[in-house]
């Protein structure tokens, strides 16, 4: 059972890292992005911005 | 172009890892054993080429859009975990790498260590080695894997991280000290950047999101997160001085 939370542990540390703010952002994003283009409109722009903002909070979270 | 691209990150990412890789096993095999050092290594090597191969073949047989969506998250939140660590390093919120600084670190841990011996080789040495090549190695197959199925390419991508790996033994070799002359710091920063490109890109691309013009959008994503990164690091670096 150690063994096995200590994998889980290891992989999202290696994939999530320091702020799981940022992954759930970034799952948000890809959402509204599918959304967004499931119903036929442009979605491309969506992620780009999402990303910038995301980084942005994670940044200010971060040098706070 | 985007091949262009795929050989550069995988490049540039495993040329960082390896020189990280390399200051383990110098300060390891200088201070305790060479042979049981390089055991580690070669054991770690094994491992991962193991892990590719087994991945690599199963990865190519999932969808393209499918495998875009899950890579391209993967590489989009483990991308923004490098660029965010290198802006706060740029910034100077957080300390640069020093790998004369993690060299004395190591060297000092291996004289503390006790001597053990399993199967014939100094244990310490040995794990040492194979978890430094394993753990640094892992972030370069994860790579390597990801760039490549998503491009249709996984030997590109493999030749990109296999020319840095014999690029950094060969200088560390010849050098036989740590490479504290790569800009490890700067290197880091560019991985960030394309990681974060691709992991855009790719996501984007699985969701079902057309990006205008096709491939020659990447160019221009990559010069947005560049643009964006270094305007966090300018706003950052003034925010400093306010704040201590």
């Amino acid at each position: 059972m150690r063994a096995l939370r200590r994998f889980g542990r290891f992989w999202w540390d290696f994939v999530i890292g320091d702020d799981w703010r940022v992954a759930a952002g970034v799952a948000l994003a890809l959402g509204g992005s599918a959304a967004l283009a499931a119903a036929g409109e442009p979605a491309w722009w969506l992620l780009p911005l999402a990303v910038a903002l995301v980084l942005y909070l994670s940044l200010r979270r971060a040098a706070g | 172009m985007t091949a262009v691209f795929l050989v550069l990150s995988a490049f540039l990412a495993s040329a960082v890892e390896m020189v990280e890789a390399l200051t383990i096993v110098l300060a390891v095999g200088v201070t305790r054993d060479w042979r049981s050092t390089l055991t580690g290594v070669g054991t770690a090597v094994v491992a991962l080429a193991a892990i590719v191969a087994a991945l690599g073949p199963a990865l190519t047989l999932v969808p393209i859009d499918r495998l875009r969506l899950v890579v391209g998250a993967l590489l989009l939140v483990f991308g923004l975990q490098w660029l965010r660590k290198a802006i706060l390093r740029a910034s100077g919120y957080v300390s640069l790498h020093d790998e004369e600084a993690a060299f004395a670190r190591e060297t000092e841990e291996a004289r503390a260590a006790g001597r053990e011996r399993r199967a014939g080789l100094d244990w310490y040495a040995f794990t040492i080695a194979f978890k430094g090549v394993l753990l640094e190695g892992l972030e370069v197959a994860f790579i390597v894997l990801t760039f490549g199925s998503a491009q249709g390419s996984i030997p590109l991508a493999a030749l990109g991280a296999g020319v840095a790996v014999v690029l950094v033994v060969v200088a560390g070799l010849v050098a036989n000290e740590p490479l504290t002359r790569v800009p490890e710091n700067t290197l880091k920063f560019a991985v960030g950047t394309m990681l974060t490109t691709f992991g855009i890109f790719w996501a984007a691309e699985g969701t079902g999101a057309d990006w205008p013009g096709g491939d020659a959008a990447l160019p221009v994503v990559l010069a947005f997160v560049l643009l964006v990164s270094f305007a966090f690091v300018a706003l950052l670096r003034r925010q400093r001085p306010a704040l201590a």
